[in-house]
């Protein structure tokens, strides 16, 4: 007990220590203040006095004009206009009240917006201008300019608002700015943003915003004690952001969004010979320009909930079962591994079994092909053909041949949010599935079922490299600033004549006639290979209705095809979801856009007159 | 308990004892807590362009702030301690829980969104910080063995660097003093304060490289050199160091500053509004509002050293020596002695949470200045 209080004792007296050290530290933190603040007002008063009398002036930023996007013929997609609106500034006004009651008048405002614009004026600085209305019309403009003489404090200022004249067509390309929020801010420096009300979001406006933003520049003013602005002393422009145009053409965007019409889908079209995009669309799209000044909260849960899904990019972002359209490619991994002579007859039956199970891998043609070639094997797409080649090959051999090919590997292009789309491997079984790989998942992988799933811009560029007999490009939208760029490395095979092989084949599927995608043959020589995409289960949170039930059950239409056939220029992939077959419908969409290509331009001289497609 | 003390309370303490009975305050707490509330209206007038809307919101939100304090000030001082530990608990929850919001992509990750109110948990922390560990120490033997410390540094370091995260920088610089100040009161062995100085002084250059963003490196780096971008960090510390100067030793008299007026001071009636009083009152404006806090922080100290319980004592010593750290923070960054970091003035800066927060510190001081128990009489 007794050592207790004389710990207790002990206690107390270190704490009255500290106590005595805190006063004494925040005494020397007085001092310290203290001391600075003399120094300031004594020893550099005098300089600070001078520096005070100089800062008549106040520096004001003058944000920089965002650069404009075009299309490779140089349309605008993304433009900036003028938008006007009406500011007040009560000291300049003889009677604010009679100005504001006139305004009211013309500009139609609403009792609650007066009552507010009154409240602000109270408060506000009397020199400060107060924001009557945004985004007036011509004949609002008219009207307040004409009653000038009785509005002595009301003025007219403009300002650039940000506005995609083509709409839906290009939104999941161009994308859209919005206001910058707190995540921006992280990622931007504030510094170069004061005054800027926008930054990209998604799309070309996020990739190039750097170069699409510019610099601000800033005007140094002198004013009175009051703080009035009276003359201006020196001004540094800003340095508006760089134009920026992009590789696709607008007509060819348009006639490829008609030609999908209704269906959900996305639309590829690239030029193989360098990997520029030339068209890239996907549907359902949304409207660009309500984004741009924030989109009401039940507008954007509209487009969020929306079971079609409007703002998801079909083109990079969605990933499908590539199906058939694989099987070119698998029979060029065939015969650069020496599990396929091209030329050997194989019996094509109504399914394949492997050796040792019972499980029947049923072809599309229920009583099968018979006696078919690789060649055959390609313009009938012989499933059975490819369960025997992709068993006979492994997914080992595979997964290597595909994903040096480009599939299941992100293409590099310059838009956000790219899939990388998926070949599957015993390895990423086991580490996303904790499974071992069954022989039978290969034999569905050989002809794009399964696990498989590749972007529709991987698709337009698997067949950019079949067009081209390997050489690979970059798919890009706008052209790098220093200099073109340098193409991929090549697939390279062990005989030229693979590819010969395969690009006939692919001929036949639109120049035979039998071949799946007959009906689409063109004057110029198209190749391709058609496709369907397995649907395998409706989404979960969507309601049940018997018709769009049936509709939603019906399998994605794929088309991949190239044009012309000896000198390729263009190269198109094309899903309809739930469009059936590849052949009824994903190829007639690819004819219909390598006809505008084709036919309305055959030489880059003819300019097209186009005016709003797709909407 | 309460009327046995006031029958025995010597008629000499009756005068000032009755009010205190009725109504437990600390009159010379109050006094120059309003003084400096006083003096903050004032320079508020004229930073604010002499607005009187502004003056009417402002005294209104002061009215609110004292009335808080005094409600604080009945709240018998044990029930803090009772508190203590949920309170602590639920506010490091609420934390985490901005944490993980923020990181799925929510804009404002300060913020913690009830649906019906919205509010900051740093600044809820920084009252509960020297509540729990003054409980926590109180039930330990003092001076704390190395096994208190531990635990003790961890209930500290845990929300300082989830608020440093945020990032708030500011806020939780403010947190982790006020725990440290409790360890301080303590009797934490000067050995481990040493340590603990030699240890940020070796991870200064840890965070500079991984911590820090680049907006924080710059405004320290725009303390060597101020006038080095006119759009960029600097321009605040200069032209608050232009209005300081420019005041000189008399000031420019109250409404005739041209600095603020002028547009030049940033925030002028928040963060800046010291710049804009030292603009009109001078060096002897500020040495007297200098003076005036000090004379808060020592009252608060004061009152520590008389306090009954453990806790009471390393409470009021550390909600003191925030208070210190407060005014440091915010006139060092004004006068051009510390990097631009977002902390308000206490009693000056107009701001509804910060108020709060001072308020509640300031109504606990005066519960364990008033509640003292009857058998307090042993110094």
């Amino acid at each position: 007990m007794l050592e207790r209080l004389h710990d207790h004792g002990r206690a107390r007296r270190l704490f009255r220590r500290r106590i005595l050290f805190a006063a004494a530290l925040s005494l020397l933190v007085v001092f310290t203040l203290a001391g600075r603040a003399a120094w300031l007002t004594i020893a550099q008063h005098e300089y600070y006095q001078a520096k005070a009398e100089n800062n008549r002036t106040r520096v004001v930023v003058l944000p920089p004009e965002r650069g404009r996007i075009f299309d490779v013929n140089g349309e605008v997609v993304a433009d900036n206009v003028a938008t006007y609106q009406v500011q007040i500034t009560p000291e300049q006004s003889r009677d604010v009240e009679a100005e504001i009651d006139l305004l009211s008048k013309v500009l139609d405002l609403g009792p609650r917006s007066i009552e507010a614009l009154k409240e602000r004026i109270r408060v506000g600085r009397r020199f400060d201008p107060v924001l009557v209305k945004t985004g007036l019309d011509e004949v609002e403009r008219a009207r307040v300019a004409r009653l000038k003489p009785w509005l002595r404090g009301t003025e007219i200022v403009s300002s650039l608002k940000r506005v995609y004249p083509y709409g839906e067509l290009m939104a999941h390309v161009v994308g859209y700015v919005g206001r910058i929020n707190a995540e921006d801010v992280k990622r931007i420096d504030p510094d170069a943003y004061r005054g800027t009300q926008y930054i990209g979001k998604t799309g070309i406006e996020r990739q190039y915003e750097d170069r699409l933003h510019g610099e601000p520049g800033y005007r140094v003013v002198e004013v009175d004690a009051l703080g009035r602005e009276v003359e201006v002393l020196e001004t540094v422009r800003p340095v508006p952001g760089k134009d920026i145009a992009l590789t696709i053409d607008i007509g060819l965007q348009g006639v490829a969004a008609a030609a999908l019409g209704e269906y959900s889908g996305a639309v590829v079209a690239e030029d193989p010979r360098n990997g520029a995009i030339r068209a890239m669309v996907s549907r359902p799209s949304f409207d660009p320009n309500l984004f741009v000044d924030g989109i009401s909260h039940k507008a954007y849960q509209q487009l969020l909930n929306d079971p079609d899904r409007p703002l998801y990019n079909r083109a990079v972002t969605a990933t499908y079962p590539p199906g058939s359209t694989i099987k070119p490619v698998m029979g060029l991994a065939g015969m650069q591994y020496g599990l396929l002579d091209p030329d050997e007859p194989f019996f094509a039956g109504p399914y394949y079994q492997i050796p040792g199970n019972d499980h029947r891998y049923r072809d599309w043609r229920k009583w099968g092909h018979g006696w078919v070639d690789f060649k055959k094997s390609i313009y009938r797409s012989v499933d059975v053909y490819y369960y025997d080649l992709a068993h006979r090959m492994g997914i080992d051999r595979m997964h290597a041949f595909l994903t040096d090919f480009g599939l299941g590997v992100k293409t590099g292009i310059d838009l956000p949010g790219e899939s990388a789309g998926l070949v599957p491997s015993r390895e990423w079984k086991a580490r996303t599935k904790q499974q071992v790989w069954y022989p039978g998942e290969t034999v569905i992988a050989g002809i794009g079922q399964g696990y498989m799933l590749s972007t529709i811009l991987q698709l337009a560029d698997m067949t950019s490299t079949l067009a081209l007999s390997g050489t690979r490009h970059t798919p890009w939208l706008v052209a790098p600033v220093d200099g073109p760029r340098a193409p991929r490395d090549r697939v390279a095979l062990d005989k030229n004549d693979y590819w010969e092989r395969v690009r006939e084949a692919m001929r036949a599927v639109v120049g035979n006639k039998r071949g799946t995608a007959h009906k689409i043959d063109a004057p110029y020589p198209i190749a391709g290979k058609t496709g369907t995409a397995q649907v395998f289960s409706v989404a979960q949170n969507e309601e049940y209705d018997a018709e769009e039930l049936e509709r939603r059950l019906h399998d994605h239409a794929v088309f991949v095809g190239f044009a012309p056939f000896d000198r390729p220029e263009l190269a198109v992939a094309v899903l309809a979801e739930h469009g059936g077959s590849g052949s009824g419908t994903a190829a007639p969409i690819a004819r219909q856009v390598m006809d505008f290509w084709f036919d309305v331009r055959p030489d880059a001289d003819v300019q097209p007159e186009f005016t709003e497609y797709g909407d | 308990m309460g009327s046995e003390r006031l029958q025995s309370t010597p008629l000499s303490q009756r005068l000032g004892g009755t009010l205190q009975s009725v109504f437990k305050l600390d009159p010379v707490l109050l006094f120059f807590v309003a003084l400096i509330a006083t003096i903050g209206v004032v320079a508020g007038y004229s930073a604010a362009e002499q607005s009187d809307a502004w003056v009417e919101r402002s005294v209104v939100r002061l009215a609110l702030g004292f009335g808080l304090m005094l409600l604080v000030a009945q709240i018998p001082q044990r029930w803090f301690f009772a508190v203590a530990p949920w309170l602590y608990a639920s506010v490091l929850l609420m934390l985490v829980a901005v944490w993980l919001a923020g990181d799925m992509g929510g804009g404002a990750r300060r913020w913690l969104d009830l649906g019906v109110i919205r509010f900051q948990p740093a600044e809820l922390m920084k009252v509960a910080m020297p509540m729990m560990i003054a409980w926590f120490l109180a039930r330990r033997p003092l001076p704390p063995g190395p096994l208190d410390v531990t635990v003790a540094m961890l209930a500290v370091m845990i929300p300082t660097v989830l608020i440093a995260g945020q990032p708030d920088l500011g806020s939780s610089l403010l947190i982790m003093a006020s725990g440290l100040f409790v360890l301080f009161f303590a009797g934490l062995s000067w050995w481990y304060i040493g340590g603990f100085f030699g240890l940020t002084a070796a991870a200064m250059p840890v965070m500079w490289f991984f911590v820090m963003h680049a907006y924080q490196k710059e405004r320290v780096l725009t303390l060597l050199d101020p006038t080095s971008d006119p759009l960029g960090a600097g321009y605040h510390t200069l032209q608050s160091m232009i209005a300081i100067g420019s005041g000189g030793v008399w000031g420019k008299g109250w409404l005739e500053g041209t600095q603020s007026h002028l547009d030049f001071l940033p925030e002028g009636t928040t963060d800046f509004i010291l710049a804009v009083y030292a603009e009109e009152f001078g060096l002897i404006g500020l040495v007297l509002l200098f003076v005036l806090y000090l004379a808060v922080v020592w009252r608060g100290l004061w009152i520590a050293e008389h306090a009954e319980s453990v806790e009471g004592r390393l409470l009021a010593g550390s909600i003191a020596m925030s208070f210190m750290v407060y005014v440091l923070v915010n006139a060092g960054m004004v006068l051009g002695l510390l990097p631009v970091v977002g902390a308000p003035l206490p009693l000056l800066s107009y701001g509804g949470t910060a108020l709060v927060t001072i308020m509640v510190g300031l109504g606990m001081l005066m519960s364990i200045r008033t509640q003292r128990s009857f058998l307090g009489h042993d110094r």
